[in-house]
Parts: structure tokens; sequence; C-alpha cells
């Protein structure tokens, strides 16, 4: 074999090497096909499986019906229970999480030394490397007694698995997301800001929440909604602490179920293939699927926006 | 004078302030992260044990361990690694080395990030619904390993993309020179130069997937299971399908195993992220 042909044959083999490659990546794009394909696929038998009664489940019915009892007669299938929920203690988290993770983004990039940075962002790390489980744990047996004694204190009626305890830890999870987010956004204003302020006569405090702040509002909205994602796809808190009665309801003291806790509610008791139970997971894991897909692009597209901008 | 009229005193108090408000921030973090750690210690160090580790679930909490799930744990989680670091190292690999910036190249892009914020129980659902149902697998451990491949591998390509770009290019450039071709200089040259960057990310998504209860809950369901699995095709349970089981009982004692079986996942995440750590610089040494 002369040099060229030993070229030749190698540039061949390459090239299929290469296309191998190129077929490995199209997995990802088979994943995104085959999650949107089996959504809709099931949805749609969701929608032609008869209940019960004989009769099927209107598309109307299932966005603004406000009961939800897909496991008892006479069934009824209103997603708004579970969606009020999950916003519920959504809500809740990103309070949590708005206040604690935009504080320590803001300590971290304007305040915090050196080295008490080299502390704190490990601990961080630490917190976003917990298991959900974990933390529904903590909420179920660590948070929820204390919130209970504080109610029953005031004299208030609340049930042990509530929206309020779930929300609560549920921000303490997504805070370390907003907060690095956010710190990435603060650290990226431009010094010459800072500086022109202080020439003002700022002090910190007034340079930090007057113009980094607003100069890092987008990539800081963008931690808030990728947060929110976060916490409307989460799926352990809520199942462990929230409860699993679906409740049309906004007050934090009651027991709610998530759209997500719904959705182990029926996988933990294998729900039989083609059965309604089974399309009803589908049904609601697209509205998951979509709620969160939304924001992912909506945050994303901040963040973009952000790096853009300085 | 009217010099000594300004607010100077009382805005430096403020920021003061504002300073120890946001350190509080920090502290009540700290303070949480202590105080989770203190309860499930408290709660479950009594009960973790030899027995605990030998034993089978049982109805009485006192007989009870996490045995089966523990060796759940470990098939799903070899398996899934097995899967998903040659496809989510080629991936990253073709868009990074090879892929040209086209409209179809960039679509894989923006999907992989869309796909690392799917949250994890779609991917159960969809998991049950292709290899559970689709494929007839059944609710066996390959079903779980590869759904959560499915789950990773946007992690693990993310984390090899940042690896390999991270590689200076003039490597790439002296390797060209030296006639090697772009496929040689690629696997020789670029490659070995990033896997410290690539095991990190691995390491990290490994930690993820070990913790992940939700789609696991979806594909293997909640089995009472008295035996080790023995292959890739034996039905299984992983530990924290085990745990939340446990929480949810009523009786005290199963608090406690829940507790000891967190402190067994918290020592496994501790453990993979020392080796990561531990790998980061031993090849950073040897580079």
């Amino acid at each position: 074999m002369n040099y060229t042909e030993f070229t030749k044959a190698r540039r061949l083999k390459e090239k299929i090497a290469v296309n191998i490659l190129k077929s490995i990546a199209l997995i990802s794009i088979l994943t995104t096909v085959a999650i949107l394909f089996f959504l809709f696929y099931e949805t749609f038998n969701f929608f032609t499986t008869e209940m019960e009664d004989g009769g099927f489940v209107k598309p109307w019915e299932f966005l603004f019906g406000t009961k939800w009892t897909p496991l008892f007669k006479p069934q009824s299938f209103g997603i708004l229970p579970l969606l009020a929920g999950t916003l519920l203690v959504t809500l809740i988290a990103v309070v949590v999480a708005l206040i604690l993770g935009l504080s320590i983004a803001v300590f971290l990039s304007e305040y915090a030394p050196e080295n008490i940075r080299r502390i704190i962002k490990p601990l961080l790390e630490i917190l976003a490397g917990i298991p959900t489980v974990v933390y529904g744990y903590f909420a179920l047996t660590f948070v929820t007694p204390i919130i209970m004694n504080i109610v029953e204190i005031f004299g208030g009626n609340i049930i042990i698995f509530n929206a309020l305890s779930a929300g609560l830890v549920m921000g303490l999870m997504i805070t370390p997301m907003v907060s690095t987010i956010s710190e990435d956004a603060l650290i990226s204003v431009p010094q010459q800001l800072r500086d022109a302020s202080y020439a003002m006569g700022a002090k910190k405090f007034q340079t930090a929440f007057r113009v980094v702040v607003p100069a890092a509002l987008s990539g800081i909205s963008a931690s808030v909604i990728l947060g929110i994602s976060r916490a409307i796809g989460e799926t352990m808190i809520v199942t462990i602490a929230a409860g699993s009665t679906p409740n049309f309801t906004l007050n934090p003291l009651e027991s709610i179920q998530a759209m997500t806790a719904f959705i182990v509610q029926i996988s933990l008791g294998e729900a039989p293939h083609g059965s309604l139970e089974y399309t009803t997971i589908f049904a609601v894991g697209l509205v998951l699927f979509l709620m969160t897909l939304s924001l992912n692009i909506i945050g994303k597209w901040l963040v973009n926006k952000y790096s853009e901008n300085y | 004078m009217s010099f000594e009229k300004t607010n100077f005193k009382k805005r430096e108090s403020i920021d003061r302030f504002v300073n120890y408000l946001l350190f509080f921030s920090v502290f009540i973090a700290f303070i949480t992260l202590i105080s989770l750690i203190v309860d499930i210690f408290s709660d479950g160090f009594k009960w973790f044990d030899l027995q605990f580790f030998n034993s089978f679930p049982s109805r009485k909490p006192e007989l009870a361990g996490i045995k089966a799930a523990f060796y759940g744990t470990v098939w799903v989680m070899s398996i899934t690694a097995l899967l998903s670091i040659p496809i989510g190292v080629s991936t990253a690999l073709y868009l990074e080395m090879f892929a040209d910036d086209s409209k179809f190249n960039r679509f894989i892009k923006v999907n992989i990030s869309n796909l690392a914020g799917v949250p994890s129980i779609i991917y159960g659902i969809i998991g049950m619904a292709i290899f559970v149902e689709f494929f007839q697998m059944g609710r066996v451990i390959l079903a779980g390993s590869l759904t959560m491949t499915l789950l990773i591998l946007p992690i693990i390509i993310i984390a090899s993309q940042e690896a390999i770009k991270q590689v200076p290019s003039y490597y790439m450039d002296a390797a060209l020179a030296l006639g090697a071709t772009r496929w040689q200089a690629v696997v020789k040259v670029v490659l070995p130069q990033s896997i410290p960057g690539i095991v990190s990310g691995f390491i990290l998504a490994m930690s993820r997937a070990i913790g992940e209860s939700a789609p696991m809950i979806a594909i293997s369901a909640l089995v009472y299971l008295t035996f080790t699995p023995s292959g890739p095709l034996d039905r299984f349970t992983v530990m924290p399908i085990q745990i939340y089981n446990w929480i949810s009982q009523p009786q005290d004692g199963f608090r406690g195993l829940a507790a000891a079986g967190i402190i067994l996942l918290l020592v496994m995440l501790l453990s993979l992220n020392s080796i990561a750590i531990f790998l980061r610089d031993y090849f950073q040494k040897r580079n």
C-alpha cells in the first residue's frame, strides 16, 4: 500500500468515526422526540379512554375543572386543584429563595472578602447537592413540628402535611441556584458603574441596591424564573411533606397535592398500561412539561440578554 | 457649619446594618444545613449498624435493613455509568470538535440545554412508557439504568463540552502542525487533556443520579424485595425509594431507619465528591 492509498483509507476511517459520533449525538434529539411523542400520545389516550361512568374527560373540564378525584367515584378530572397546590408551594419557595438567595448573592459579590467567599461557596454547593428525599425528611420531621407549635400557640389549625413546610424547605433547596445565577449577574456588572457611584459619594449599600442590583436585573429575574421552574418540577419534598389531598385552596396551612406528587402517587401503585390512571399521569406530565419548558426558555433568554449587555 | 449636617454618620450605620443583614441570610442557610445534619444523625445514628446493612425490608423496624436497596443502587448506577460515559463524551466531542456551525448542530445544542431543565419525574414516566411498556422490559434494573442515562446525559454532555473547551487551542494547532489528522489530534491530544473536567462532571452527574427518587419510583414502583438483584433483568429498588418508603410509615422506628438510610446516602455522596476532587488534583498534577 503506497502513501496515497494509506491516507485515503485513513480519511475514510476517520469520516466513518466522525459519523458514528454524529449519530450518537442524535440520541439527544431522539430523547426530545420520545418525550414529546409519549406525552402527547398518552394525553390523547387520556381524553379517549372511558371513565367509570362511561363518559370521557373533556379537555376544558381537565383544564378548568376545580375537582380532582381520579381515584374514587364520581371521577372528576379538573387539574386546577393540583395546579393550585403546585403554585402555592412554588410561591412560598420563591419568596424564601428570592430573599435568601439575593441577599447571599449581594453579600458575596459586593461585601464578602475573598476568604469568606471561599467558605460560603462550598456551603452553597453542599446545599445544592443534597438529595430532595433528604429535604423531604427534613421538612416533615424538623420544620413541620416547629410550624405546628407556632401555629398552635396562636390558636390556628394546621395539618401535619401542609404546603407551608414543603414550601419553606423547597425555598431553601432552590436558594443556591438563585444565588449562584444572581451572583454571576452581579459580578458581570462593570466595575466602572460602582466606581462612578462611589465617586458621587454613595456608600456601599447605596451602590449595591441602587446601581449594581438594577443593572443586573435581567440576570436576577432569570435566576428567579429558573428557580420557579425547578420548584414546579420538584417532586419528593411535596410528596413527603405537603400531602396527597388535592385541595383547591391558597391556604398554606392546609394539606394539598402538587402535580408531581400525584404522578408519584399513581406510579407507586403500578398503574396498568392503557388504563385511565396510567394515561392521567401523562396528561398531568404534559402540563408540567409545558410549564417548565416555557419558563426555562424565558429564563435562558434573560441570562443571554445580560451577558450580551456587558 | 453646614458640613456637620451631612447624613454621613447615618449612612455609615445603615451600611453596617445592611452588611449584617446580608450576612444573616448566609447565617440562616448555614444554620439550616447544620440542623438538617443534626436532625438526621440524632434520628438515625442508633439504627446505623451492621444489622441495618445486612437485612432486607421487614414489617418490624428492628429487623429491617437497606441491603436490597443498596445493591439495587449499585446495579443501576454501574450500568448507568457504562452507558452514559461513552454516549456523553462522544456527543460532546462531536459538538465541540467536529460539528460546524450549521442550524442543525445549533439545534442539537439548544435541545440539550432544554433537556437539562426537564423535571426528573418526566424522565421517569417517559422511561416507563419507552422501556417498561414499549420495549416490554418490565420494571427491571436495565429499564431504570436507561432512564437514568437519559436523565444525566445532558449534565455529562454540558460538563464534557466545558472541559473540552478549556483545552487551549494551541494543543490542537500543534498536533495538526505535526501532521496529525483532525481525528488523531482530537482523540490523542485534546481528549486526554480534558479528562479531569470530564471526570468531575461525570461524578457530579452520578451524585445527582444516586439521590434521584422520583424517576426511579416511576420505573420500579413500590416493591417489597427480599433478595439482591443478580442481573440487569431483575426487579429492583434503590436507596431513595426505600428511604421514602420508610418515611411514609407511621411508626417511629421507621423514621429512624429512614434517617439511617439518609446517613448512608450522604456518606456515599461525600465519598463520590472526594473521589472527584482527588482525581481532579491527580490529573492536574500529572499534566
